[in-house]
């Protein structure tokens, strides 16, 4: 790799995933992010209730990641041959287990409304 | 307890993280040269990854300038993807697009192939006689595979009687697949070999045979399947250090390797194949073979006065300095990619090495200048050892190896990361140096 930049790095996942699906992913990323901005700007906190049933949700998250990378890229777990290669599917893993904490949190959120704290520890 | 169950969100730490995607996304941008003004006519001859890659970064560089591509090919070919295709992975519209859907407004393009080359009259004359003056020509025809080197051997072949060929091209390829499933399936000897001439992307006979014997030990078929690699010298890989790796690998796959045979002849009636040795011809039997023919520059250079005379006789390269990658002879003449005379790099990654190397050269030149930008020979290959693993194989003519990433990606070890840059990464990577963007 000579230049790394921005550009080529969009042109590379719109390969990746083709044009369509990855500029939907890139959307959905955007208004789940938009919309977990909203529901902590509305209730002016974080509540840590919705948050304990959001990190349940992570491990779920990071085997979903993981599986969607292997299936589009041919691989399989006993493809793992190095250190870099660890980090990678750790990135991954984490990766997904993030994004599906603040899906999860974002549509509780969402659900129940303003200022739901009755369930609340 | 209930103060712990709220954390108070502030604005500032949103507004902090919009900023650092922002400055992120402009730190990428790349910076704009100015452009050189000139009348200069250059003419591009082929609309390959080369040529196309240079006629965009020209048409954003000079003002002014007639830029004139030459090429009959309607279609474009990311030849890196014949391999995937080749392996099932990948349909064979995978490495198709238009030609014409890749160059620039500010270029014209000659829709025909070219005839003629007088280094002498600076004129380029096409298959129809028209003839195109120039004041710099960039050769980037790319090359010829010559099939009929082999006895016996012709494309109409490929498909059938155990005969693939990976290199013809995309459908070619798919055909190729179609037998290397079938053959994976029923076993039999698969008989693997590359030609004693340069040739473009040395790791990929080594890559198929790879994958072969994956496919087989995927199925459960390995037992009785026998992987015999005819190496057309004394080595593998012409990097010894690659070279010593392959040998480990292609022992512990269970390869059978031969040295010094070169397929001069092919009898798809009895299935065997004849190699010359220094031992006289030697015949050897397959069930499925990859046949990678002889390759030479194309007719239009080999005729010209363009190629070296006491280098690769017979091949036809231009004789350009391996650096500058300028004609020796004729100083407004340059090679790019496949057709340039030079000792490495008939690979993608080399022409997207070379291409800034004769944009600075020629530029330079029309300025009056020199230019100290030089090309190492740097040559990539990520070479797949099964699906799912390559090894990063990066070098230069000195035969040292250049990992773009040392320390993170090791380019000696089978890796997963190098997987995915292969099969998911590069073909971005290629259509944005198709556009001049990298």
């Amino acid at each position: 790799m000579k230049d790394l930049t921005f550009q080529t790095l969009i042109a590379v996942f719109e390969e990746i995933f083709g044009f369509w699906l990855f500029w939907g992913m890139v959307a959905a990323a955007v208004i789940v992010t938009l919309a977990y901005i909203y529901v902590l700007v509305r209730d002016r906190s974080l509540s840590m209730r919705k948050f304990f049933l959001a990190q349940l949700s992570m491990p779920f998250g990071a085997v979903a990641a993981v599986w969607f990378v292997m299936v589009m890229t041919h691989s399989h777990v006993s493809d793992i041959g190095g250190p870099v290669d660890v980090i990678v599917f750790l990135g991954v893993a984490v990766l997904g287990a993030i994004g599906c904490a603040i899906l999860v949190y974002t549509l509780q959120s969402l659900m129940r409304g303003k200022g739901d704290t009755s369930s609340d520890l | 307890m209930s103060h712990l169950t709220q954390i108070p969100a502030s604005r500032r730490a949103f507004l902090g993280l919009a900023a650092g995607g922002l400055a992120l996304a402009a730190a990428g941008a790349p910076a704009q040269a100015a452009k050189v003004r000139t009348s200069a006519r250059i003419v591009i001859l082929g609309a390959g990854a080369a040529g196309t890659a240079l006629a965009n970064r020209l048409v954003e560089r000079l003002e002014g300038a007639s830029i004139t591509l030459i090429d009959g090919r309607k279609q474009h070919l990311y030849q890196p993807g014949f391999t995937l295709i080749a392996a099932g992975l990948k349909p064979a519209d995978y490495s198709v697009s238009e030609t014409g859907g890749w160059l620039p407004k500010g270029a014209s393009w000659i829709e025909e192939p070219a005839a003629e080359i007088d280094p002498e009259a600076k004129i380029v004359t096409t298959a129809s006689g028209q003839k195109v003056a120039y004041d710099y020509l960039i050769v980037a025809t790319g090359l010829t595979l010559d099939y009929d080197q082999i006895e016996g051997m012709s494309l109409d072949l490929v498909g059938r009687e155990g005969i693939g060929s990976v290199y013809a091209g995309p459908d070619y390829a798919a055909k190729t697949w179609a037998l290397m499933d079938r053959f994976t399936d029923e076993g039999g000897i698969g008989l693997f070999t590359r030609p004693a001439t340069e040739m473009k992307c040395a790791g990929a006979p080594l890559k198929y045979t790879f994958l072969t014997d994956d496919y087989a030990r995927r199925k459960g078929t390995r037992g009785k399947v026998e992987i015999n690699y005819a190496a057309h010298g004394g080595s593998l890989f012409s990097v010894p250090i690659v070279n010593e790796k392959v040998r480990m690998l292609y022992e512990d796959r269970g390869f059978n390797t031969v040295y010094n045979h070169v397929m001069k002849a092919i009898d798809p009636g009895k299935k065997i194949a004849t190699f010359a040795t220094p031992e006289g011809d030697v015949e050897m039997p397959y069930d499925f073979t990859n046949v990678i023919p002889p390759m030479r520059a194309p007719d239009v250079v080999i005729n010209s006065p363009l190629p070296w005379a006491d280098r690769w006789v017979g091949q036809g390269w231009v004789e350009v300095d391996q650096y500058k990658l300028r004609h020796r002879r004729y100083p407004e003449v340059f090679a790019v990619g496949d057709i340039a005379g030079v000792p490495k790099g008939k690979t993608a990654a080399s022409v997207k090495w070379q291409v800034p190397v004769v944009e600075e050269q020629l530029v330079a030149q029309i300025e009056g200048k020199d230019s100290d930008e030089l090309y190492n020979g740097y040559t990539s290959c990520p070479l797949i050892t099964r699906i799912g693993r390559a090894m990063l194989v990066e070098f230069d003519y000195n035969n040292n190896l250049t990992p773009s990433f040392p320390g993170v990606i090791a380019p000696l070890e089978e890796l997963w990361i190098s997987w995915l840059m292969k099969e998911v990464a590069l073909k971005a990577t290629y259509n944005a140096m198709l556009r001049g963007k990298a």
